[in-house]
């Protein structure tokens, strides 16, 4: 009875999630009238404006990771190995951007970096890209931590440390050959979901007027008909690759592991 | 001055007074241990050469240079881990290298001193592997590798074969002593374990409760402990009431019978005393050299191999002896009377 039951809601939950997904792809090949056809797409990657906002957000994307992981590895760290009674607080900080939403994160940006405030960054180009970067590591923040502190977990962050002090290594060699390899995963993991946000992210790009793919995707779906489908399931299909990346080096760690 | 100077270490957590004015010199080469109950200090101690902690008070020197203030990466110092503490993304080779690459040695040298060491510890193949591919005792010969190569200066060991299973144990600690006096290299070596300690060290340090009880050689310790506590933690005791017969003569009454004290007595005639005998002061039948014969109760008998240990009762008193296991005579058995010669020659007056 009961599995019978977990069928049916499984067979829902796929139609569920599946039904407007084949539909919008099936739409996204009927530009040609009568036939089916990937017209739409060729269309989309004609377009010069889908590579330049596809390449802006790709490179933002590349340098929030950098930030990130810059932020949140040497963070997380040290919070592990000298303030362990801090961690529930560092925990709370690092959720509290899935709880303030990007608008009011954006808008106190504009407000404190205006171009009539002492740091004009919102004044040119690259400001506004620095001031974006730091909005999307934000944004990433907690999938990041979350994911280099479990990372941290697996080893003893301690006595590695202690072990490298006692061969004369000092904190960026600890950092650097020690502590970043031994999380490397984690903080792959942490990188795909940074991309995967990133790449659809609208709200800050919008509102700070940077040329990036969410509000590129936003533009296009206002004025066309058949090629925001298209867009649509290319946007999908990079998510979709960066959770499979993501698999891929979770199950390649395993492995490493399983050889013991 | 000796290589290495502990002088009035002092060390509170807080409110927890940890270790006590505790003084310590070693000489170049020397393997001292530190043997104590768990949560004496111990550790403190060693991480407290090491750098790891900073003493409250008190200073430490190494070779005449004053280290109290150094950090932990300027001690050059080498340490081994009660954890498995090598790092899990390098090889053996890489790990045993790494306090080399560390020191901006170059890589022809790094290599042959990596090769040296690994064929030191009898691994010479194993430097292509990653930690996780050994077993508790390879990985604890290549954490000894690992902080040899460096030709640190003074080696410290936190209970490094307590994570091992008996037999690795003491093949181990007999491999790490032999290493040691081939390099004579000076090594701190702490351990709960009095069999460990006694086996392995040129000198040890009885600690108990952060403060160095005795120092002194394996046999003192042994057979002459100072005080009550480093009698009871080291070896096997038995301690009975006596009274003074004889000071002079250094006799001791226990169950109507002399005992004779090596030493004279403090005590006067009348006094009561503690008498420690160890299990060796015991012997099964009559023995000319001892100097009385108790008619003692079986109480247990524990077959070990080579020795048996008998648990008897004297004169209301419980004692443990060792006798030799001879295949031509059977143990005694629970129950039965026999016979049990004793002396005090080695016996050990405690007030
Ligand atoms: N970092 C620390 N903070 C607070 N107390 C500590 C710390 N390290 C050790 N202690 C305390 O010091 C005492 C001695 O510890 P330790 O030196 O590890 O003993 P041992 O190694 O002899 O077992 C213990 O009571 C322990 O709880
Ligand atoms: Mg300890």
């Amino acid at each position: 009875m009961t599995r019978i039951f977990a069928w049916i809601a499984l067979i829902f939950g796929c139609v569920y999630f599946l039904l407007p997904l084949i539909g919008m792809a099936e739409f996204s090949l009927k530009m040609r009238r009568g036939v089916y056809s990937f017209d739409a797409y060729r269309k989309v990657f004609e377009d010069p404006t889908f590579w330049a906002t596809f390449g802006y957000s790709l490179t933002l994307a590349a340098a929030t990771i950098v930030v990130g992981v810059l932020l949140v590895v040497p963070t997380a760290y040290w919070v592990r190995l000298r303030l362990p009674k801090a961690r529930p607080y560092i925990e709370f900080i690092t959720l509290l951007p899935l709880v303030i939403p990007a608008i009011v994160v954006v808008f106190g940006y504009i407000r404190m970096f205006n171009t009539s405030s002492i740091l004009p960054l919102t004044g040119s180009a690259i400001g506004t890209d620095f001031l974006l970067t730091m909005g999307y590591t934000t944004l990433a923040l907690p999938y990041m931590y979350r994911s280099v502190d479990t990372g941290l977990r697996t080893i003893d962050v301690a006595t590695l440390t202690e072990a490298a002090q006692t061969l004369g290594a000092g904190w960026i060699t600890i950092m650097a050959r020690i502590i970043l390899p031994n999380v490397m995963i984690a903080v792959l993991s942490g990188a795909f979901l940074t991309l995967a946000i990133v790449m659809g992210e609208f709200t800050m790009a919008a509102l700070l007027n940077r040329p990036a793919f969410g509000p590129y995707m936003q533009l296009l779906g206002a004025n066309r008909a058949y090629e925001p489908p298209a867009l649509a399931v290319i946007a999908f299909a990079i998510t979709w690759g960066c959770m499979g990346l993501m698999q891929l080096v979770t199950r390649l760690a395993k492995h490493e592991r399983a050889k013991a | 001055m000796s290589y290495l100077n502990l002088s009035h270490l002092e060390k509170s957590f807080g409110q927890n007074h940890v270790v006590k004015d505790f003084d310590l010199a070693v000489e170049k080469g020397e393997f001292i241990s530190l043997l104590g109950p768990s949560g004496c200090g111990k550790t403190t101690v060693l991480r407290m050469i090491a750098g790891f902690e900073t003493p409250s008070s008190g200073s430490i020197t190494i070779d005449g240079q004053d280290v109290t203030a150094l950090k932990p990466n300027n001690r050059n110092i080498g340490m081994m881990f009660q954890a498995y503490a090598l790092f899990p993304n390098l090889t053996v080779a890489e790990n045993v290298g790494f306090g080399l690459k560390v020191k901006g040695v170059g890589r022809s040298e790094r290599d042959a001193r990596t090769k040296e060491i690994l064929a030191m510890i009898g691994l010479p193949d194993l430097g292509g592997r990653y930690p996780f591919q050994l077993s508790g005792g390879q990985q604890q010969r290549v954490a000894l590798a690992r902080a040899l190569a460096p030709r640190p200066r003074v080696l410290l060991l936190d209970e490094p074969l307590s994570a091992l299973d008996a037999k690795v144990r003491v093949s181990l600690r007999n491999e790490i002593r032999s290493i040691q006096q081939e390099l004579g290299i000076t090594t701190i070596f702490v351990t709960h374990d009095q069999e460990e300690a006694l086996s392995v060290s040129d000198r040890i340090v009885v600690m108990n409760g952060g403060k160095a009880d005795q120092i002194g050689t394996p046999f003192e310790i042994y057979n002459r402990p100072a005080t009550r506590f480093a009698a009871g933690f080291v070896g096997t005791l038995n301690v009975v009431p006596g009274q003074v017969v004889d000071p002079a003569a250094g006799l001791v009454a226990f169950g109507g019978q002399s005992l004779r004290i090596a030493a004279a007595v403090g005590q006067p005639t009348g006094a009561n005393v503690s008498v420690a005998l160890r299990p060796e002061a015991l012997r099964l039948g009559r023995e000319d050299a001892h100097e009385a014969v108790y008619s003692a109760r079986v109480q247990s008998v524990q077959f070990m191999g080579s020795t048996i240990r008998i648990g008897v009762q004297i004169a209301d008193q419980s004692l443990s002896m060792d006798a030799f296991n001879r295949s031509d005579r059977t143990p005694p058995k629970v129950g039965e009377t026999i016979e049990v010669s004793v002396t005090g020659t080695n016996a050990i007056l405690l007030d």
